[in-house]
């Protein structure tokens, strides 16, 4: 599968206008993959900027799973659905079925069981969206390169030791997952280091390059 | 009023239970009596052809509610929150109690710009059958001899406090309610609202609670039975004919239970191992540590206020709860296709409703594809926490309440 079997579609002004306002670019792309009105599951709710998302501007009923205390508190705060729970244990008690959209952004690096993660949110959503920080980023390839070190970037800015994220992976890696839990990719964006979307139909192995994070809308393959 | 409405008491160690007297004792308790029968609150009378049918099989009428409110009913009738008190609890919730002068147990969380919020909501807080401050329990007349029902009142359940504040509901002409609030037993009563009046129940925030009551808890509550029975003033429970009262086993009852709303952590913070007004050890069995004094202060304040008969069938009813009992031990069943939206408050150091009852509720929510929110607050305070200012707390009741209030349309 190359990025040009899938839908692209531009930034246009209302996002680039929204993403002016301080809103993370990534979080704005996944609001506009999903259907207003529909049940969400934001997984790593973080303090409920997705969820707020959604539910003003999609009118979604929108929740959140969130590890942190400090997180989950300010989202319920907030009126936000949200639980504290950990998707590594917590998606395994939902019930089939049970969301029309479940949301990893910027989460799956830090899970314990990636794949499990991905297969129970499959499961638990007729569709999922993920979002990565892609580690084939030229920036982050290029810093192991020349400096020898682990990269650490604005968007992971994390030393080795005392990452949360143990489990990352570059946007081939991701697509090559996709298909090993035998999903299908609706829709990918990926976005460069200017948090702009590398728009150029390009094989996956220029995005991988290319891109930053990378946004994907998944279906269970039939 | 609460668990432990002292708790937060600025200076608990001037609490002393030999070296100061504590109140006037007997004159209060005659005071907390009268409220039986005749309370200082709204009172509402269901006469014989409205009784209760109770889990126990058999029915209870004439009996009574009393009941405090505060705010205002708006014209649809949309704003009105329930607040369901705890084991040692009544119905003031947010006024000078009648018999303690003591300020309402919640006022933390309800009054004018507070999270529940008494400008905008109209707020109920009623007495629990089996209590002792005017709606029907063991220390009430039984109207069929004229004389208090000690033990001849049937043992009540979660359920039937809750069937009975639902005719209270009904009397008020309020069809659902925007919120039902409560903390410990009043968080049971809290899920048993919306298990079984769901349609009713707009919002549900059960604090510290659980959806049974465990074993250790049963066991706790035993002592305290056992403490009150081994009282020879407690006369098989016919104290109130016989003119005797079971001070003692009462306030023992009281001492061990109010250990259980703590933590080592607060109690440690709260006394250490200091001595009360004394250099040294006095080799005797005085209250030497300011934890004892504080623990009889305690025990002694609460006999004041509170029937030892109300305490046992209180427990009693706690004991009985299990949620998920009537729906063949799977939770999420009782919770099948509810509307409601949870919010469901538990405390890192309550080791007496532990995190883990209340992620049990939110599992089985999850699984019944309930809206639910959950958040486990940082605090060293115990079981208690629930009743003292804690601003994690207080911030997630008015977010929670404001977005139920916001989507109804309540301004």
């Amino acid at each position: 599968m190359s990025p040009r079997d899938v839908v692209l579609h531009d930034l246009t002004m209302k996002e680039a206008a929204r993403a002016a306002s301080g809103k993370r670019v990534d979080l704005l792309i996944i609001a506009d993959l999903v259907e207003p009105g529909a049940k969400v599951l934001d997984v790593g709710s973080g303090d409920g900027e997705l969820l707020e998302l959604l539910a003003t501007t999609r009118g979604c009923d929108a929740r959140g799973i969130e590890i942190s205390r400090a997180g989950v508190n300010a989202g319920v705060a907030r009126g936000l659905a949200v639980i504290q729970g950990d998707a590594d244990i917590d998606l395994a008690d939902y019930p089939d079925d049970a969301f029309d959209y479940v949301i990893l952004s910027q989460t799956l690096q830090a899970t314990r069981r990636p794949k499990w993660v991905l297969e129970q949110m499959l499961r638990v959503g007729r569709r999922v969206i993920v979002s990565i920080p892609n580690f084939g980023f030229w920036r982050v390839r290029l810093d192991l390169l020349l400096n020898g070190r682990m990269p650490s970037t604005e968007n992971l800015p994390y030393s080795w030791y005392d990452t949360p994220n143990i489990h990352f992976c570059t946007i081939r890696d991701f697509v090559a997952l996709v298909d090993e839990v035998g999903a299908r990719i609706e829709h990918a964006t990926a976005l460069n280091g200017y948090g702009q979307k590398v728009r150029l139909n390009l094989p996956w192995a220029v995005w991988n390059l290319l891109g930053e994070q990378a946004v994907f809308l998944l279906s269970r393959g039939e | 009023m609460s668990e432990s409405e002292t708790v937060n008491d600025p200076n608990p160690t001037d609490a002393g239970g030999q070296e100061r007297p504590v109140g006037p004792g007997r004159a209060y308790e005659a005071l907390a009596r009268a409220q039986a029968d005749f309370p200082q609150s709204e009172l509402v009378r269901f006469g014989p052809e409205r009784s209760l049918t109770l889990d126990a099989g058999v029915t209870l009428g004439p009996f009574q509610i009393a009941y405090q409110t505060y705010g205002t009913l708006n014209a649809d009738k949309s704003n009105a929150i329930l607040i369901c008190h705890a084991l040692s609890g009544d119905q003031h919730a947010a006024n000078i109690h009648p018999v303690t002068g003591k300020p309402g147990w919640w006022e933390t969380l309800i009054g004018p710009g507070k999270p529940i919020d008494t400008t905008r909501f109209f707020v109920i807080s009623s007495n629990v059958l089996g209590g002792c401050l005017g709606t029907t329990g063991p220390s009430s007349i039984n109207p069929a001899t004229g004389a208090p029902y000690g033990l001849d009142l049937p043992v009540v359940t979660i359920r039937d406090m809750v069937r009975a504040q639902a005719m209270l509901v009904d009397h008020l002409g309020i069809d659902r309610l925007l919120a039902v609030v409560g903390g410990s037993m009043g968080g049971m009563q809290v899920l048993q609202w919306a298990v079984s009046y769901p349609e009713r129940v707009f919002a549900a925030m059960p604090m510290a609670a659980a959806a049974r009551h465990s074993a250790q808890n049963i066991a706790f509550h035993e002592v305290g039975r056992q403490a009150v029975m081994a009282d020879p003033d407690w006369r098989g429970g016919r104290y109130l004919l016989e003119g005797t009262s079971p001070r003692r086993g009462l306030a023992v009852a009281r001492m061990a239970a109010h250990i259980t709303y703590m933590s080592d952590g607060s109690l440690h913070r709260k006394f250490g191992r200091r001595l009360q007004d004394r250099d040294g050890r006095t080799f005797s069995f005085d209250a030497d540590f300011q934890v004892e004094s504080y623990l009889r202060h305690q025990g002694e304040a609460f006999v004041d206020r509170f029937d030892a008969n109300s305490y046992l069938y209180v427990t009693r009813a706690m004991d009985y709860f299990d949620l998920a009992g009537d729906y063949g031990g799977v939770l999420a069943n009782a919770f099948k296709g509810t509307k409601t939206r949870f919010c469901l408050v538990s405390f890192t150091s309550d080791w007496l409703f532990p995190t883990s009852d209340s992620r049990a509720v939110v599992h089985a929510l999850n699984a019944a594809g309930a809206s639910v929110s959950f958040a486990e607050i940082e605090s060293d305070k115990g079981h208690d926490a629930f009743l003292l200012d804690e601003p994690e707390l207080t911030a997630i009741t008015r977010g929670f309440l404001d977005s139920a209030a916001r989507t109804l349309g309540v301004a």
